[in-house]
C-alpha cells in the first residue's frame, strides 16, 4: 500500500476579512495593529443594552465576491447567533449566517502544475456567508493570567466555504491562492496573512483509489500561509493513511498544525463539539439585497481575470500561460497593460516577457509588490521598444534595465545615451571590423573552411569582442556569413 | 400637585408658580418618607436630579422649554443611563454604573424632563410580580401586602403612590399593562419598533419595547411624544414620520367598533375582574361605540409559545454577562470555567437562571425544530387571529390581567401560575401589537382593576383617544392610595 494508493479529498473554509473602515456592526475602525482595547466601541465590548446594526460596505463586498465567482447573491438572507463562551467573544454569541448565507454556490479555475504542463481545474464553492471576527486573547505577559483585546471584535469577515474538489496539497494552494487573488482583485480584502486578513481552515480525508465514499474528515484550523496549508495537509493526510493503514480509524476532529513540527494534533472530538445553538438573531432584520442593489455593484465591477485573460490572449496574442501569468494579480496585470498602452500593441508579447521575467525575477528578490517597483510601466515599454527595433541585445537591455531600476536615467534613451550602449547596426562600419577580424584570424578562417563549425562562432566572438559587445550579433552572422562565401 | 397632570405640571412651571427644582423636591422627598415602605427605587441622587432640575429651570427661564421641560420622570433601572447604577434588578449588574445613555433616556433628557431615580424592577425584567429583584420586592401602594405586577412593578408603584408624576416601563409579556393594572395606572406598549431599544437592556429582543406609565391616558400621549421616534441605533426601530400621538384625544367615540374576544372572558377570570370590565364596556357603549364579539382561537397557546421565545433569546441576550468585562465577577475560582459558572450562579436570581435553562434547552441541537421553530409558527398564527379580528373591529378590550394584584408570595414558589398571570397580554407582545391598560374599577380587596385596549399596528393615536374619552366621562384613574 502506501500513500499513491489513497485519494485525498480536500474542502477548504477560508476567512477572509473585508476591508471596510469600521466594523460589520458598530462604527469603530477595522485599523489593524493598535494599542489593545482603542478600537472597541460600545457595541464591541458587548455593554448591557447596545445593539448591532450591519455595515452595508460589508455587505457591498459580498455581493461583489458573489458577482465574481458566479454564484447566487440572496435576495433575502439572515443573520443567526453563534452561542459560545470564551473571553475574547463578548457578547456569548458571534453573529454570522447560518441557514440563509448571502452568497451560494458559483466557484473557481484553478492552475495546477503537472510536471511542465499546467493543467485547469473548476473548484466548486458551497457558499459564502457574513460575519464578524472575535477579539484575542493575548497569553504571554500576564503571568498566569490572560489579556483581552478586543480591537478585533467585530471586524467583518467573509466566510468561503468550497465543496471537497480538491484531491492534493497542491490543488487545495492553487485553490487557496486563486481565491487570495480574487479577493483582492475584486478590492474586498487586503489579502495580509500575516495580520490574518486572510486565513485557510481545511477539511481533509482520504480514501481508497477508486472508492466513491467521503473518508472521515478532520478540519485543520487557522492556517495562515501557504506553506502551511500544503505542508499541514501533507502531514496530516500522510497521517490518515498511516492510521488507516495499521487497522485504526480516523475520528472526526479539530486539529492544531504546529508550523514548528510541521504536525497536527488534535484540539477536540467531535463528541466535544459545541452545540452552538444557532438563532436568527432578533436584533437585526433579515439581509434583503434588492436586484437594483446587486446591478449597482456589477456596474462597478472591475474586469476580472479570466475576461482579461481572455481579452489579453486575444487582444495582444499572448498564449494562455502568459496571459494567466499577467492575470494572477490585478497590479501585474495593470502593469502590463499599461506599458503595451506605452509602446505598440505589436510589442505586447516582448513586454510580457519582460513584466513575468526580470522584473517579476527583481520584485521577487527584492520583497516588493508590483505597486512598489521603482520602474514606471512607461519605463519598461521605452525599453522594451528599443529591444524591438534593435538598438538593443538582450544583454545590454538587462543593463539597461538595471540603470532604471537604479534611477540611473528618466528613460532607456537616456541610459543607452549614458552607457554608450547603442548597438553598432550600421553595415559599413561592421563589414570594416569583420574585415580586421577575418585578417586576424586566418587560422579560424581556415578551421571553418575545413568544415569546423566551431570555427565561426569563434570569429563571431572575436567580432563582438571587436565591438565591445555592442554589434548586433544577427548582423555580424549575416555579414560574416556573406564574407566567408558560407 | 402630586395628583396633578403633566399638562397641568407644564402651566405651573411655565407660569413660574413653581419651579422645577421645587417640583422634583416636592417628590424626592416623598420618595425619602416612602420608598422605605414601597421600595420603589433602586436609586435615588437628590443631588444628580436638582442638577437636572436646575438646567430645565434656566431652559424655562429662556423659554425654550417644551411641554415636558422640568417634568420629573421616574426610569426602570432597564434603561441604561449615564453614571446612573443600572442594575436591571439583579446582582450581575449590581456595579454597573453605565458609561452611556439609552435612546429613550437621551430623547427625555432632550425634552428637559428631569431623573428623578431608577425604579425597582423584576431580574432582567424577569417576573410579574417584581419579587424576583436582587433589590427586594416593591410593595403595591393599595395594599403593601401585595405584589405592585412586574416587571415594571418600581414604576407602577411609584406613580401609584405619586412618588412621580411619570415613570417609563417595559413590556416583554406585560411587564407595562400588568403592574399599570395592578396599581391602578395607564401604561402603554407602543407597536413594536416604534420606541428604540437601543441602551435598553435586552430581556427577548423580539418583544421588548419601552413605553410610558402615567396617571392618565393625555400624560401617556405626552410620553410618548417624547419617547417614540426612529432610532437608526436600533435596526429594528421603525422608519416613519414622527407622529403626535395626542393628536386624536379628544376626538369622539361614536360608531368606535370594539371587539370582544370570547377568549378574555373565558375561564380563568377572576369574577370580580370581569365584572369592573363589563362595566367599563358598558360605559364605552354610553360614549357611542358597539361592541363586536370576536374570537382570537390560537390565544391559548400564547403561554406556551411565549416561554419558548422568550427564554431563548433570554438566554442568549444574558450570555454576555460572564464577569470577564464589567458586572459581577465572582470573588474566588479556579480556572475560566469555573469564573463563569461562579460569577454566573451569583450573579443571576433563581427566576433568571431558570429561563436561561429552558432557553439552552429549546435551542439544542434536536429541540430547535420541535421548540423554537414550533412556537414561531404559533406566533404567525397569533399574528393572523388578531389581523382577522381587526376586520371586524377598530379596538379590542378586555380584562389586562386576571386578578387584581395577589398576595406577597403567593405564586412565588409556583412558576405556572405566575405566567398565568400574563395569559391576556403575551399574545400582544407576540403579534407586536400596541396595547395598553386603564383603571376601570376596583375588585377584590378594593383593589384596582385594568381594562385591556389593544389596537391594530400603529394605532396608539386611536387607543389613547379611546382611553382619554373613557377617563373624561369617569374618574378611576384619579383615585390613589392613601398613604
Amino acid at each position: 500500500m502506501g500513500i499513491a494508493n489513497w485519494e485525498i479529498v480536500i474542502g477548504l473554509e477560508t476567512h477572509a476579512q473585508l476591508n471596510t473602515a469600521s466594523k460589520i456592526f458598530s462604527g469603530a475602525s477595522t485599523a489593524f495593529g493598535a494599542a489593545p482595547n482603542t478600537q472597541a466601541c460600545a457595541v464591541d465590548i458587548a455593554l448591557p443594552g447596545v445593539l448591532p446594526v450591519l455595515n452595508r460596505g460589508a455587505v457591498e463586498r459580498a455581493i461583489r465576491f458573489g458577482l465574481a465567482v458566479g454564484g447566487k447573491v440572496a435576495p433575502r438572507s439572515v443573520f443567526a447567533r453563534k452561542n459560545y463562551f470564551y473571553p475574547d467573544l463578548p457578547k456569548g454569541y458571534q453573529i454570522s449566517q447560518y441557514e440563509l448565507p448571502v452568497v451560494s454556490g458559483g466557484g473557481l479555475t484553478i492552475r495546477v502544475s503537472r510536471g511542465d504542463t499546467a493543467e485547469e481545474k473548476f473548484v466548486r464553492l458551497t457558499r459564502a456567508h457574513l460575519e464578524e471576527d472575535a477579539g484575542k486573547s493575548l497569553h504571554e505577559d500576564f503571568h498566569g493570567k490572560s489579556g483581552i483585546d478586543l480591537n478585533r471584535a467585530g471586524t467583518p469577515l467573509l466566510e468561503i466555504v468550497s465543496e471537497p474538489d480538491m484531491r492534493s496539497a497542491e490543488e487545495a494552494v492553487a485553490y487557496a491562492k486563486a481565491l487570495h487573488a480574487l479577493v483582492r482583485w475584486i478590492d474586498i480584502c487586503d489579502g495580509n496573512m500575516q495580520e490574518g486578513s486572510f486565513r485557510c481552515d481545511a477539511n481533509v480525508s482520504v480514501r481508497p483509489k477508486g472508492s466513491d465514499t467521503l473518508g472521515t474528515r478532520r478540519e485543520i484550523k487557522n492556517l495562515n500561509s501557504f506553506r502551511f496549508l500544503q505542508q499541514a495537509i501533507e502531514y496530516e493526510a500522510r497521517w490518515q493513511v498511516e492510521t488507516l493503514e495499521d487497522g485504526g480509524r480516523i475520528h472526526q476532529a479539530t486539529v492544531l498544525f504546529d508550523p514548528a513540527t510541521g504536525e497536527t494534533r488534535a484540539m477536540r472530538s467531535k463528541e466535544e463539539a459545541h452545540d452552538y445553538r444557532y438563532f436568527p438573531d432578533p436584533d437585526l432584520l433579515p439581509l434583503e439585497i434588492s436586484a437594483a442593489w446587486i446591478d449597482e455593484v456589477k456596474a462597478g465591477m472591475p474586469e476580472l481575470p479570466e475576461a482579461m485573460q481572455a481579452r489579453f490572449e486575444r487582444d495582444y496574442g499572448l498564449s494562455a500561460y502568459d496571459a494567466a501569468t499577467l492575470t494572477a494579480a490585478r497590479e501585474t496585470a495593470a502593469y502590463f497593460e499599461q506599458a503595451v498602452a506605452a509602446t505598440d500593441a505589436a510589442n505586447a508579447k516582448l513586454c510580457a516577457n519582460w513584466v513575468m521575467g526580470e522584473l517579476a525575477a527583481r520584485l521577487n528578490r527584492e520583497e516588493k509588490d508590483v505597486a512598489a517597483a521603482p520602474l514606471a510601466p512607461a519605463q519598461l515599454a521605452g525599453l522594451v521598444a528599443r529591444i524591438a527595433d534593435g538598438t538593443l541585445s538582450s544583454k545590454m537591455a538587462k543593463e539597461v534595465f538595471d540603470g532604471l531600476w537604479n534611477g540611473e536615467g528618466k528613460d532607456a534613451d537616456a541610459i543607452i545615451e549614458a552607457k554608450g550602449l547603442k548597438q553598432i547596426s550600421d553595415t559599413g562600419a561592421l563589414e570594416m571590423i569583420i574585415d580586421e577580424v577575418l585578417a586576424a584570424n586566418p587560422k579560424s578562417v581556415e578551421e571553418f573552411r575545413a568544415g569546423k563549425e566551431k570555427a565561426f562562432n569563434a570569429l563571431v566572438g572575436q567580432a563582438m569582442k571587436a565591438t565591445k559587445g555592442k554589434a548586433n550579433p544577427q548582423q555580424v552572422n549575416e555579414l560574416l556569413k556573406k564574407k566567408l562565401g558560407a | 400637585m402630586i395628583n396633578a397632570s403633566l399638562k397641568e405640571l407644564s402651566a405651573a412651571l411655565a407660569a413660574k408658580q413653581l419651579s422645577s427644582v421645587e417640583l422634583a423636591g416636592l417628590f424626592l422627598d416623598r420618595i425619602e418618607r416612602l420608598n422605605p415602605l414601597l421600595n420603589a427605587f433602586i436609586t435615588v441622587d437628590r443631588e444628580r436630579s436638582l442638577a437636572m432640575a436646575r438646567e430645565a429651570d434656566a431652559r424655562i427661564a429662556r423659554g425654550e422649554s417644551g411641554p415636558l421641560t422640568g417634568i420629573p420622570v421616574a426610569h426602570k433601572d432597564i434603561f441604561c443611563a449615564e453614571g446612573w447604577l443600572t442594575s436591571c434588578g439583579s446582582k450581575m449588574l449590581s456595579n454597573f454604573v453605565s458609561p452611556y445613555d439609552a435612546t429613550v433616556i437621551e430623547r427625555f433628557k432632550a425634552a428637559g424632563t428631569v431623573t428623578l431615580g431608577k425604579t425597582n424592577m423584576d431580574e432582567f425584567a424577569m417576573g410579574s410580580s417584581n419579587e424576583t429583584s436582587f433589590y427586594g420586592p416593591v410593595k403595591n401602594p393599595w395594599d403593601t401586602a401585595a405584589v405592585p405586577g412586574g416587571s415594571s412593578g418600581g414604576s407602577a408603584a411609584a406613580v401609584s403612590a405619586r412618588l412621580t408624576p411619570a415613570a417609563t416601563g417595559t413590556d416583554t409579556g406585560g411587564s407595562i399593562r400588568q403592574p399599570a393594572a395592578l396599581c391602578g395606572l395607564t401604561g402603554l406598549k407602543p407597536t413594536y419598533g416604534v420606541v428604540s431599544r437601543w441602551g435598553m437592556i435586552a430581556f427577548a429582543s423580539s418583544l421588548d419595547q419601552g413605553g410610558p406609565m402615567a396617571k392618565s391616558a393625555e400624560d401617556c400621549a405626552l410620553l410618548l411624544n417624547a419617547m417614540a421616534g426612529f432610532d437608526e441605533r436600533d435596526s429594528t426601530s421603525l422608519e416613519r414620520p414622527a407622529e403626535d400621538y395626542a393628536r386624536d384625544l379628544d376626538k369622539p367615540l361614536a360608531g368606535l367598533r370594539i371587539g370582544l374576544p370570547k377568549e378574555f372572558f373565558a375561564e380563568g377570570l377572576s369574577a370580580d375582574v370581569a365584572q369592573a370590565v363589563e362595566a367599563a364596556i358598558a360605559e364605552y357603549r354610553r360614549l357611542g361605540a358597539v361592541a363586536v364579539n370576536i374570537s382570537l382561537p390560537n390565544m391559548k397557546l400564547s403561554v406556551p409559545a411565549y416561554y419558548v421565545i422568550a427564554p431563548a433569546e433570554a438566554s442568549s441576550n444574558l450570555s454576555r454577562f460572564d464577569g470577564v468585562r464589567y458586572g459581577w465577577r465572582a470573588p474566588q475560582y479556579g480556572d475560566l470555567a469555573d469564573m463563569y459558572c461562579k460569577s454566573r450562579a451569583q450573579g443571576f436570581g433563581a427566576e433568571v437562571k431558570r429561563r436561561i435553562l429552558i432557553g439552552t434547552y429549546v435551542l439544542s441541537h434536536g429541540y430547535y425544530d420541535a421548540y423554537y421553530l414550533q412556537a414561531q409558527r404559533i406566533r404567525r398564527l397569533i399574528a393572523a387571529d388578531f389581523a382577522e379580528a381587526f376586520k371586524s373591529c377598530d379596538l379590542i378590550m378586555g380584562p389586562t390581567s386576571p386578578s387584581v394584584a395577589f398576595g406577597l408570595g403567593a405564586k412565588a414558589g409556583d412558576p405556572v401560575q405566575m405566567y398565568l398571570s400574563d395569559i391576556y397580554t403575551i399574545a400582544i407582545n407576540l403579534a407586536g401589537l400596541p396595547g395598553m391598560s386603564i383603571p376601570c374599577g376596583t375588585g377584590a380587596r378594593n383593589l384596582p382593576v385594568g381594562l385591556q385596549i389593544i389596537g391594530d399596528y400603529f394605532g396608539e393615536a386611536r387607543m389613547l383617544n379611546a382611553a382619554h374619552q373613557y377617563q373624561l366621562a369617569t374618574d378611576w384613574h384619579r383615585r390613589a392610595p392613601a398613604l
